[in-house]
Protein backbone atom coordinates (compact mmCIF):
# COMPACT_ATOMS: atom_id res chain seq x y z
CA UNK A 1 0.00 0.00 0.00
CA UNK A 2 1.25 3.24 -0.97
CA UNK A 3 0.92 6.51 0.69
CA UNK A 4 1.31 8.54 -2.27
CA UNK A 5 -2.44 9.76 -3.00
CA UNK A 6 -2.92 10.74 0.61
CA UNK A 7 0.34 12.92 0.15
CA UNK A 8 -0.97 14.27 -3.04
CA UNK A 9 -4.25 15.13 -1.44
CA UNK A 10 -2.14 16.82 1.76
CA UNK A 11 -0.60 18.86 -1.28
CA UNK A 12 -3.82 19.59 -2.55
CA UNK A 13 -5.21 21.11 0.78
CA UNK A 14 -5.11 25.19 0.90
CA UNK A 15 -2.63 24.94 4.07
CA UNK A 16 -0.60 22.98 2.92
CA UNK A 17 -0.10 25.12 -0.68
CA UNK A 18 0.04 28.47 1.98
CA UNK A 19 2.99 27.22 4.00
CA UNK A 20 4.75 26.08 1.28
CA UNK A 21 4.17 29.74 -0.99
CA UNK A 22 4.48 31.90 2.14
CA UNK A 23 7.56 33.97 2.73
CA UNK A 24 8.64 34.05 6.27
CA UNK A 25 6.41 31.04 7.88
CA UNK A 26 8.28 28.08 5.95
CA UNK A 27 11.83 29.42 7.12
CA UNK A 28 10.74 30.02 10.97
CA UNK A 29 9.25 26.86 10.82
CA UNK A 30 12.24 25.18 9.40
CA UNK A 31 14.25 27.19 11.61
CA UNK A 32 12.58 26.33 15.00
CA UNK A 33 12.84 22.69 14.00
CA UNK A 34 17.03 23.35 13.76
CA UNK A 35 16.88 24.89 16.87
CA UNK A 36 14.90 21.91 18.86
CA UNK A 37 17.58 19.95 17.93
CA UNK A 38 19.81 22.14 20.53
CA UNK A 39 17.34 20.69 23.32
CA UNK A 40 16.45 17.40 21.34
CA UNK A 41 19.43 15.57 19.84
CA UNK A 42 21.28 17.32 22.62
CA UNK A 43 19.71 16.53 25.79
CA UNK A 44 19.50 12.76 24.67
CA UNK A 45 23.17 13.09 23.53
CA UNK A 46 24.40 13.52 26.79
CA UNK A 47 22.31 10.48 28.36
CA UNK A 48 23.78 8.40 25.88
CA UNK A 49 27.47 9.65 26.92
CA UNK A 50 26.24 8.86 30.38
CA UNK A 51 25.61 5.29 28.99
CA UNK A 52 29.03 5.31 27.83
CA UNK A 53 30.61 6.13 30.83
CA UNK A 54 32.03 9.25 28.97
CA UNK A 55 30.78 11.53 31.10
CA UNK A 56 28.70 12.00 34.75
CA UNK A 57 30.47 8.97 35.92
CA UNK A 58 30.02 10.36 39.82
CA UNK A 59 25.68 10.46 38.68
CA UNK A 60 23.80 7.37 38.87
CA UNK A 61 22.74 6.49 35.26
CA UNK A 62 18.82 6.78 36.61
CA UNK A 63 18.91 10.05 38.30
CA UNK A 64 20.77 11.28 34.29
CA UNK A 65 17.83 9.33 32.46
CA UNK A 66 15.00 10.91 34.96
CA UNK A 67 16.86 14.36 35.09
CA UNK A 68 17.38 15.08 31.55
CA UNK A 69 15.19 13.10 29.55
CA UNK A 70 12.12 15.10 30.28
CA UNK A 71 13.81 17.97 28.20
CA UNK A 72 14.04 15.79 25.85
CA UNK A 73 10.86 14.65 25.42
CA UNK A 74 9.81 18.51 25.19
CA UNK A 75 12.85 18.88 22.60
CA UNK A 76 11.00 16.09 20.13
CA UNK A 77 7.59 17.25 20.89
CA UNK A 78 8.78 21.05 19.44
CA UNK A 79 10.92 18.82 16.66
CA UNK A 80 8.14 16.34 15.84
CA UNK A 81 5.51 19.22 15.51
CA UNK A 82 7.74 21.50 13.24
CA UNK A 83 8.90 18.42 11.47
CA UNK A 84 5.09 17.56 10.67
CA UNK A 85 4.57 21.06 9.54
CA UNK A 86 7.19 21.17 7.23
CA UNK A 87 6.44 17.99 6.00
CA UNK A 88 2.66 19.28 5.69
CA UNK A 89 4.15 21.98 3.49
CA UNK A 90 6.08 19.76 1.06
CA UNK A 91 4.58 16.43 1.77
CA UNK A 92 4.93 14.27 -2.15
CA UNK A 93 8.29 15.40 -2.83
CA UNK A 94 9.33 14.79 0.81
CA UNK A 95 7.55 11.62 0.82
CA UNK A 96 9.22 10.33 -2.28
CA UNK A 97 12.79 11.48 -0.93
CA UNK A 98 15.30 8.80 0.06
CA UNK A 99 17.02 10.86 2.74
CA UNK A 100 13.55 11.18 4.21
CA UNK A 101 12.82 7.32 4.04
CA UNK A 102 16.31 7.01 5.66
CA UNK A 103 15.27 9.21 8.29
CA UNK A 104 12.24 7.63 9.13
CA UNK A 105 13.72 4.26 9.21
CA UNK A 106 16.62 5.72 11.75
CA UNK A 107 13.99 7.64 13.73
CA UNK A 108 12.17 3.70 14.28
CA UNK A 109 15.54 2.28 15.21
CA UNK A 110 16.22 4.83 18.00
CA UNK A 111 12.98 4.64 19.43
CA UNK A 112 12.71 0.70 19.30
CA UNK A 113 16.08 0.86 20.76
CA UNK A 114 14.71 3.26 23.38
CA UNK A 115 11.88 1.92 23.82
CA UNK A 116 13.57 -1.79 24.66
CA UNK A 117 16.13 0.30 26.82
CA UNK A 118 13.36 1.56 29.09
CA UNK A 119 11.45 -1.74 28.95
CA UNK A 120 13.88 -4.58 29.50
CA UNK A 121 16.63 -3.28 30.57
CA UNK A 122 16.10 -0.84 33.27
CA UNK A 123 13.22 -2.46 34.85
CA UNK A 124 14.83 -6.24 35.01
CA UNK A 125 18.82 -5.19 36.27
CA UNK A 126 19.63 -1.59 37.63
CA UNK A 127 22.36 -3.26 39.78
CA UNK A 128 25.04 -1.34 37.36
CA UNK A 129 23.87 2.49 38.19
CA UNK A 130 26.06 3.87 39.88
CA UNK A 131 28.90 2.02 37.83
CA UNK A 132 30.76 4.76 35.87
CA UNK A 133 31.00 2.58 33.00
CA UNK A 134 28.43 0.76 32.65
CA UNK A 135 27.86 -2.65 31.28
CA UNK A 136 28.78 -3.66 27.47
CA UNK A 137 25.17 -4.08 26.56
CA UNK A 138 24.16 -0.60 28.19
CA UNK A 139 26.89 0.85 26.71
CA UNK A 140 25.44 -0.55 23.35
CA UNK A 141 22.43 1.06 23.82
CA UNK A 142 24.27 4.49 24.03
CA UNK A 143 25.87 3.75 21.11
CA UNK A 144 23.21 2.81 18.99
CA UNK A 145 21.38 6.02 19.74
CA UNK A 146 24.16 8.20 19.52
CA UNK A 147 24.51 6.68 15.21
CA UNK A 148 21.15 6.74 15.12
CA UNK A 149 20.32 10.54 15.94
CA UNK A 150 23.70 11.34 13.79
CA UNK A 151 22.05 9.42 10.82
CA UNK A 152 18.76 11.39 10.97
CA UNK A 153 20.63 14.77 11.52
CA UNK A 154 22.57 13.94 8.11
CA UNK A 155 19.47 12.59 6.07
CA UNK A 156 17.45 15.91 7.40
CA UNK A 157 19.39 17.99 6.62
CA UNK A 158 20.34 16.27 2.88
CA UNK A 159 16.24 16.03 2.21
CA UNK A 160 16.55 19.61 0.77
CA UNK A 161 19.14 18.54 -1.86
CA UNK A 162 17.59 17.22 -4.92
CA UNK A 163 20.53 14.74 -6.09
CA UNK A 164 17.66 11.82 -6.25
CA UNK A 165 14.42 13.56 -7.01
CA UNK A 166 11.92 12.03 -9.23
CA UNK A 167 11.66 14.86 -12.12
CA UNK A 168 15.69 13.54 -13.18
CA UNK A 169 16.67 10.35 -14.53
CA UNK A 170 17.30 7.91 -11.55
CA UNK A 171 18.47 4.52 -11.66
CA UNK A 172 16.37 1.35 -10.65
CA UNK A 173 17.46 1.26 -7.16
CA UNK A 174 16.80 4.83 -6.80
CA UNK A 175 13.33 4.09 -8.51
CA UNK A 176 12.53 1.83 -6.46
CA UNK A 177 13.88 2.88 -3.18
CA UNK A 178 11.88 6.45 -3.65
CA UNK A 179 8.65 5.12 -4.76
CA UNK A 180 9.05 7.59 -7.82
CA UNK A 181 7.91 4.64 -10.31
CA UNK A 182 4.15 5.22 -8.17
CA UNK A 183 3.78 8.86 -10.01
CA UNK A 184 3.75 7.82 -13.58
CA UNK A 185 1.29 4.95 -12.94
CA UNK B 1 42.28 45.79 -0.21
CA UNK B 2 38.93 46.72 1.30
CA UNK B 3 36.91 44.25 3.62
CA UNK B 4 34.71 42.79 0.15
CA UNK B 5 38.43 42.26 -1.55
CA UNK B 6 39.12 39.85 1.08
CA UNK B 7 35.75 38.42 1.38
CA UNK B 8 36.31 37.98 -2.75
CA UNK B 9 39.83 36.98 -2.76
CA UNK B 10 38.55 33.80 0.33
CA UNK B 11 35.85 33.05 -2.01
CA UNK B 12 38.20 32.78 -4.82
CA UNK B 13 40.96 30.73 -2.36
CA UNK B 14 41.83 26.99 -3.26
CA UNK B 15 39.62 25.25 -0.47
CA UNK B 16 36.45 27.79 -1.09
CA UNK B 17 36.57 26.86 -5.20
CA UNK B 18 37.47 23.33 -4.48
CA UNK B 19 33.83 23.38 -2.22
CA UNK B 20 32.01 25.04 -4.82
CA UNK B 21 32.87 22.69 -7.63
CA UNK B 22 31.95 20.04 -5.48
CA UNK B 23 28.49 18.64 -5.19
CA UNK B 24 28.33 16.87 -2.36
CA UNK B 25 31.12 18.58 -0.16
CA UNK B 26 29.33 21.51 0.88
CA UNK B 27 26.38 19.73 2.64
CA UNK B 28 28.12 16.97 3.82
CA UNK B 29 30.13 19.15 5.68
CA UNK B 30 26.85 21.51 6.42
CA UNK B 31 25.72 18.18 8.21
CA UNK B 32 28.78 18.03 10.26
CA UNK B 33 28.13 21.72 11.30
CA UNK B 34 24.84 20.95 12.55
CA UNK B 35 26.05 17.46 14.69
CA UNK B 36 28.28 19.85 16.47
CA UNK B 37 25.61 22.62 16.94
CA UNK B 38 23.46 19.47 18.60
CA UNK B 39 26.78 18.64 20.85
CA UNK B 40 27.15 22.73 21.84
CA UNK B 41 23.19 22.75 21.98
CA UNK B 42 23.38 19.98 25.16
CA UNK B 43 26.51 21.45 26.60
CA UNK B 44 25.49 24.42 26.97
CA UNK B 45 21.94 23.86 28.18
CA UNK B 46 22.75 21.68 30.89
CA UNK B 47 24.96 24.28 32.54
CA UNK B 48 22.11 26.67 32.16
CA UNK B 49 19.56 24.49 33.05
CA UNK B 50 21.19 23.72 36.00
CA UNK B 51 21.73 27.53 36.98
CA UNK B 52 18.05 27.36 36.80
CA UNK B 53 17.59 24.62 39.18
CA UNK B 54 16.60 21.98 36.64
CA UNK B 55 19.01 18.68 35.13
CA UNK B 56 21.82 17.32 37.65
CA UNK B 57 20.50 19.11 40.72
CA UNK B 58 22.06 16.67 42.97
CA UNK B 59 25.74 18.12 41.77
CA UNK B 60 26.82 21.83 41.39
CA UNK B 61 26.69 23.98 38.22
CA UNK B 62 29.95 24.02 38.81
CA UNK B 63 30.64 19.99 38.81
CA UNK B 64 28.08 20.21 35.35
CA UNK B 65 30.22 22.73 33.69
CA UNK B 66 33.43 21.09 34.28
CA UNK B 67 31.77 17.82 32.63
CA UNK B 68 30.16 19.18 29.26
CA UNK B 69 33.11 21.64 29.25
CA UNK B 70 35.64 19.52 27.14
CA UNK B 71 32.10 18.62 25.53
CA UNK B 72 30.99 21.89 24.68
CA UNK B 73 35.01 23.20 23.70
CA UNK B 74 35.20 19.98 21.08
CA UNK B 75 31.80 21.13 19.63
CA UNK B 76 33.08 24.57 19.08
CA UNK B 77 36.08 23.22 17.43
CA UNK B 78 34.03 21.31 15.09
CA UNK B 79 31.74 24.03 14.26
CA UNK B 80 34.69 26.47 13.41
CA UNK B 81 36.55 23.58 11.72
CA UNK B 82 33.25 23.29 9.41
CA UNK B 83 31.97 26.48 9.82
CA UNK B 84 35.10 28.54 7.67
CA UNK B 85 34.75 26.25 5.21
CA UNK B 86 31.34 26.80 4.58
CA UNK B 87 32.31 30.21 4.78
CA UNK B 88 35.05 30.23 2.73
CA UNK B 89 32.84 29.19 -0.41
CA UNK B 90 30.38 31.35 -0.63
CA UNK B 91 32.05 34.01 1.34
CA UNK B 92 30.68 36.98 -0.96
CA UNK B 93 27.10 35.94 -0.02
CA UNK B 94 27.86 36.30 3.20
CA UNK B 95 29.18 39.71 3.09
CA UNK B 96 26.07 40.86 1.74
CA UNK B 97 23.82 39.00 4.07
CA UNK B 98 22.45 40.26 7.16
CA UNK B 99 22.20 37.41 8.59
CA UNK B 100 25.69 36.73 8.67
CA UNK B 101 26.76 39.95 10.18
CA UNK B 102 24.40 39.61 12.76
CA UNK B 103 25.64 35.84 13.36
CA UNK B 104 29.47 36.43 13.69
CA UNK B 105 28.26 39.83 16.20
CA UNK B 106 26.18 37.56 18.27
CA UNK B 107 28.86 34.92 17.99
CA UNK B 108 31.54 37.04 19.65
CA UNK B 109 29.43 38.64 22.61
CA UNK B 110 28.46 34.42 22.94
CA UNK B 111 31.70 33.30 23.37
CA UNK B 112 32.66 36.48 25.41
CA UNK B 113 29.80 35.99 27.92
CA UNK B 114 30.36 32.21 28.37
CA UNK B 115 33.88 31.83 28.91
CA UNK B 116 34.45 35.42 30.01
CA UNK B 117 31.56 35.50 32.43
CA UNK B 118 29.15 32.69 32.53
CA UNK B 119 32.16 29.95 33.28
CA UNK B 120 34.17 32.29 35.62
CA UNK B 121 31.44 32.38 37.49
CA UNK B 122 30.28 29.40 37.92
CA UNK B 123 33.65 28.20 38.60
CA UNK B 124 34.38 30.83 41.02
CA UNK B 125 31.48 28.50 43.30
CA UNK B 126 29.86 32.21 44.61
CA UNK B 127 27.09 31.98 46.49
CA UNK B 128 24.54 33.20 43.82
CA UNK B 129 21.33 34.94 44.08
CA UNK B 130 18.17 32.87 42.06
CA UNK B 131 18.09 35.92 39.90
CA UNK B 132 21.67 36.67 39.69
CA UNK B 133 21.65 32.64 38.35
CA UNK B 134 18.80 33.11 35.76
CA UNK B 135 20.38 36.26 34.90
CA UNK B 136 23.11 34.07 33.65
CA UNK B 137 21.24 31.37 32.27
CA UNK B 138 18.84 33.53 30.20
CA UNK B 139 21.88 35.67 28.30
CA UNK B 140 23.24 32.52 27.31
CA UNK B 141 20.39 30.87 26.11
CA UNK B 142 19.77 33.80 24.58
CA UNK B 143 22.44 34.60 22.90
CA UNK B 144 23.34 31.03 21.67
CA UNK B 145 19.52 30.46 20.09
CA UNK B 146 20.27 33.68 18.38
CA UNK B 147 23.76 32.65 17.34
CA UNK B 148 22.26 29.25 15.53
CA UNK B 149 18.77 31.03 14.36
CA UNK B 150 20.86 33.99 12.62
CA UNK B 151 23.39 30.31 11.36
CA UNK B 152 20.08 28.84 9.70
CA UNK B 153 18.94 31.83 8.48
CA UNK B 154 22.03 32.80 6.20
CA UNK B 155 20.74 29.63 3.77
CA UNK B 156 17.86 31.39 3.54
CA UNK B 157 18.97 34.54 2.08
Amino acid sequence: MSLLPFCQWLASTSWSIALHESLYMYPVVETVHVLSLLLFVGSVSFVDLRLLGWIFREVPVSETTSRILPWTVAGFVIAATTGALLFYAIPVRTYLSIFFRIKVIMLVVAGVNAALFHRFVVRNDLSWDDDPTPPARIRLTGAVSLMAWTTVIVMGRMIAYNWFDCDQPQSEFIVWATGCDGLTR
Amino acid sequence: MTLFEVFDWLELSAPGTFIRDSVWLFPVIEAGHLLGLSILGGAVLLVDLRLLGFGLTSKSPAYVLNQASPWQLGAIAAMFATGVPLFLSEAVKCYFSPAFWWKMGALTLALCFTFGVRNRIIRSRATLSPWHARGIAGCSIALWLFVASAGRWIGFS
